[in-house]
């Protein structure tokens, strides 16, 4: 008997990444460079490492409460307090994750399902969707323009809200066209969206590297706090991806809802992690800073290169993004992507696997050392040059 | 402009005008000008390369030497201290506070080399007292980077 026929319909019907078979390609060369990887190439800073070996020294291993340690959540509450003027009471209004991921998962879980519609902004995290359709809900796309930077226009969400709407996705800064959104983007938006019954999913795990501006959250307008979930983590700011600890931050009537899902599925996110994240908050400031300064430099050392090799490239200030356009090169975001990766050997993240607006670009990363940086623009110049003659 | 040029080139010297430009947003001509600025002003005093001579054919040896000497009259510690540092084989040399007075980094072909150059050169100067001297036996960290660390990029590919 063939299990897989037994699996639900809409699972079997959501595709897998984009993604994947590019890096099962690159697998295989020599040489070859990636700008494929999402997560920082920074190893967590020493002290922190070191609170959670500790930890374990000390026999440390047992669980936290649901919600994570009481401790841990009163360092997140100064933090987002001091961070981004954004109040949250650890006692009700905290709840620690598996990463954002599992936030991101558990609030759909809450807020959607059959029948429902979620709005999800693409390009964007590939996770959204696939989140929003396992919990049997429509994704509804608003297709990000790059002649608006890849931010929200309140037209265009205004078009997607139906009677059906339970929740919005907003990732900025953005996962991946390294777009922001900054205070006075939010104010059309929040206008939008303030009278409205539609639970707004924040996912703010870019929010440190940011490197123009401060970060905006539209939690951060009175009017639209209580209907907004904020989900942040320690795997970008931190350099803590493996850990896989973040956090999610709303009113405590939902929070109390979320930490039911979290308790059934998860129990409580790791305690290694979480002593160790004490620690991030505690102290961990100057190395964010260290690691956003180099961030920053690389960035624009990608972009310039980039418009030397003749791409059109918005300044993304977010993320560790660069989503250049390709429709010069007349070839596809997948054409491009692949001969780069076959001819050049570098490997960048063809854009429409973020959603089809992303079509036409494709996504590089600039968490990879500068040498790789260089190296790798040198080729996309000797390829985009070879494909425009 | 000037301190973050110096932060940059501070793990970098080797970087050029031109890309470093374009992590401050200026142009290379501003940048050149900026160093050789620095360069007059003796802020910039050299660029040096660490080595780790261990992986070489060349056996070095270092040793970190406590001075104690008496100050001079009107001169305090620097006469002495000038003494000190014009030999070649002297590395460094800092006044410290604490236990003892200078600080003298010293580097020779051999142990005995640098051990007779303590004995013949540094102990017999008027004002110095005592040293101890410090052999190296194995670096592990120099200006910030950590020897024998192989650094390697095994992220795996994660869908995200």
């Amino acid at each position: 008997m063939n299990m897989k026929e037994k699996i639900k319909p809409h699972i079997l019907a959501t595709p897998p990444s984009g993604i994947r078979k590019y890096f099962d390609l690159i697998n295989e060369m020599k040489d070859a460079i990636s700008l494929g990887i999402g997560e920082p190439d920074f190893e967590t800073p020493w002290s922190i490492r070191e609170e959670g070996i500790y930890s374990l020294e000390k026999g440390k291993t047992f669980y936290s409460s649901n919600a994570g340690f009481i401790e841990l959540r009163y360092e997140i509450a100064n933090y987002m307090k001091n961070r981004f003027n954004l109040e949250y009471n650890p006692q009700s209004e905290i709840l620690v994750t598996v990463g954002g991921s599992e936030a991101i998962d558990i609030t759909l879980r809450a807020f959607a399902g059959p029948g429902d519609e979620v709005v999800i902004p693409e390009p964007s995290f590939v996770a959204y969707k696939g989140c929003t359709l396992f919990t049997g809900a429509t994704p509804v796309p608003v297709e990000l323009k790059a002649e608006d930077r890849f931010k929200l226009k309140p037209r265009q969400l205004l078009d997607a809200i139906t009677d059906k709407t339970k929740a919005i996705i907003i990732g900025y800064p953005n996962n991946p066209t390294g777009a922001t959104m900054d205070y006075d983007d939010y104010k059309a938006i929040v206008e939008v969206l303030k009278d409205k019954d539609i639970m707004v999913i924040s996912d703010e795990i870019y929010a440190e590297l940011t490197y123009r501006g401060r970060h905006a959250s539209i939690a951060q307008f009175p009017e639209m706090k209580e209907k907004t979930i904020v989900i942040n983590g320690f795997s970008k700011a931190f350099a803590m991806t493996g850990w896989r600890l973040g956090f999610a931050c709303g009113q405590p009537d939902v929070m109390e809802q979320l930490k039911k899902i979290h308790q059934y599925a998860i129990m409580c996110a790791p305690t290694t992690a979480q002593f160790a994240a004490v620690e991030a908050l505690k102290n961990g400031e100057p190395e964010v800073r260290r690691m956003v300064e180099e961030y920053n430099r690389r960035r624009l050392v990608m972009v310039d290169g980039f418009r030397k090799a003749g791409l059109d490239c918005f300044e993304p200030v977010g993320a560790f993004y660069v989503f250049p356009d390709l429709r010069s090169t007349g070839l596809s975001s997948d054409e491009f992507c692949e001969r780069l990766l076959m001819e050049e050997k570098v490997l960048m993240v063809p854009g429409n696997a973020f959603g089809d607006s992303g079509e036409g670009f494709a996504r590089a990363t600039y968490a990879t050392s500068l040498d790789n940086i260089r190296e790798a623009l040198a080729r996309i110049r000797r390829f985009v040059d070879k494909v425009k003659s | 402009m000037e301190k973050k040029i110096l932060e940059i080139l501070r793990s970098n010297s080797r970087i050029a005008a031109e890309e470093m430009a374009v992590m401050l947003g200026t142009t290379a001509d501003v940048i050149r000008e900026t160093i050789q600025n620095l360069e007059n002003k003796g802020v910039i005093l050299g660029y040096d390369t660490l080595i780790d001579w261990e992986k070489t054919e060349c056996e070095n040896v270092t040793a970190y030497i406590e001075v104690k000497v008496t100050p001079q009259r009107g001169q305090g510690f620097d006469k002495v201290a000038e003494r000190v540092y014009q030999y070649p084989q002297v590395l460094a040399c800092s006044l410290m506070s604490g236990g003892f007075d200078l600080f003298v980094v010293v580097e020779g072909r051999t142990m005995k080399e640098v051990a007779l150059f303590v004995a013949e050169k540094l102990a017999p100067i008027d004002s110095v007292l005592s040293t101890a001297t410090h052999f190296v036996l194995k670096k592990y960290k120099e200006n910030g980077i950590i020897f024998n660390r192989v650094l390697k990029d095994d992220r795996e590919a994660v869908v995200l």
